[in-house]
């Protein structure tokens, strides 16, 4: 577990130092997660440590946005200012993302992915 | 208080312990109750842990500062985790690169949906011009949407709010999206839910199995992709429009 914790922190580190070395607008984590996909790629797929340690992550992904969430404290006064705006716009933008992006995707790929389309 | 209880106070208020720990226990408790409910998606984790937290701090006085300072630990393990998204993708690779050219296209459509949808309606009902500029990279992951509304002049304490509701609402309504449209593919539900709801509809698809998940991890990664790439270009654009 320890070597692979080590392993996806060295990846975030390639991935800041090259965002920030090259001013990239793209966050070094998205760029350690393509480095490590390419790594992965050449290798052949993950050693079993890794996939192991990546899956308790991932299962637990919903922990890691808590307390960046419980930062809703600090702007209580501008939401309530502009709760129906805000409220409207989250729900109402979200919900059509999902289905603009699942009503393109479902269209585009029935005529390729034929044998995933058949239940 | 008695002076032996207010010394404790004083110890667990100045110590990363406390936040840590009750990060943890929000989490813990508030996964019970979603198994409980036999994993609805109203009864989403990180909404339950998230009013269990803001109750207690503001029960007890405790400023979101003092809380950070432990609950830090495990916001900086997001930074990984997004790199360990590379393991459930590289899983999909046969099918990402059949597939290539629609979740391309889907991508764009879906990252300026996510975007443009946000502004237009918020302006449409009167948020402020700051507001609006922090609720545009809402769809994407919390680091990369705090860095874009930095660059575009929004508030990125507030877009990191913002991303979390957004995901909270990805994550409860895109089943019932499904439902009204019939979307029954895996890799579709998931790349949709990873467009619209990053992590935490990564969170969620996860949890419907192993090839939703990996569809909405790639689109998350993709999309903050796109956002960072995409957004600081059109948004003095959508301003004047």
């Amino acid at each position: 577990m320890i070597g692979a914790i080590t392993l996806l922190l060295v990846f975030q580190l390639l991935g800041e130092v090259i965002a920030r070395g090259l001013a990239l607008p793209i966050p070094g984590p998205v760029i350690g997660m393509a480095l490590l996909f390419a790594a992965l790629a050449v290798r052949g797929g993950p050693a079993t440590d890794l996939r192991k340690t990546a899956q308790d992550m991932l299962q637990h992904l919903s922990l890691l946005f808590i307390p960046a969430g419980t930062g809703v404290m600090l702007h209580f006064q501008r939401m309530s200012d502009e709760w129906l705006p805000l409220l409207i716009s989250l729900v109402a933008s979200t919900l059509i993302t999902i289905a603009v992006t699942a009503l393109v995707l479902r269209f585009l790929s029935r005529r390729r992915d034929l044998p995933q389309e058949t239940p | 208080m008695t002076p032996r209880i207010s010394e404790v106070w004083v110890y667990l208020a100045a110590s990363p312990l406390l936040g840590l720990t009750l990060t943890l226990l929000a989490y813990q408790g508030a996964t019970w109750v979603h198994k409980r409910c036999r994993g609805h998606p109203l009864a989403n984790p990180v909404l339950l842990a998230v009013a269990t937290l803001v109750a207690l701090l503001s029960l007890t006085d405790t400023s979101y500062r003092t809380y950070f300072d432990g609950a830090q630990f495990v916001h900086f393990l997001l930074g990984p985790a997004t790199v360990a998204l590379a393991i459930p993708l590289y899983a999909q690779f046969g099918r990402l690169k059949r597939l290539a050219l629609p979740l391309l296209v889907a991508l764009l459509v879906g990252s300026l949906s996510a975007a443009l949808s946000a502004v237009a309606i918020g302006s449409l009902f009167g948020a402020s011009r700051v507001t609006l500029l922090s609720l545009a990279p809402k769809s994407v992951t919390t680091p990369i949407a705090m860095g874009v509304a930095e660059r575009i002049g929004g508030l990125p304490s507030l877009t990191a709010v913002l991303v979390i509701i957004t995901g909270i609402v990805g994550a409860i309504g895109a089943r019932y999206v499904y439902r009204a449209l019939h979307i029954e593919d895996d890799a579709v539900r998931g790349f949709a839910m990873g467009i619209a709801a990053h992590g935490i509809g990564t969170a969620r698809a996860f949890q419907e199995n192993e090839q939703t998940g990996a569809f909405a991890a790639l689109a998350m990664g993709l999309n903050g992709l796109m956002t960072a790439l995409l957004l600081p270009l059109v948004t003095p654009w959508l301003l004047s429009w």
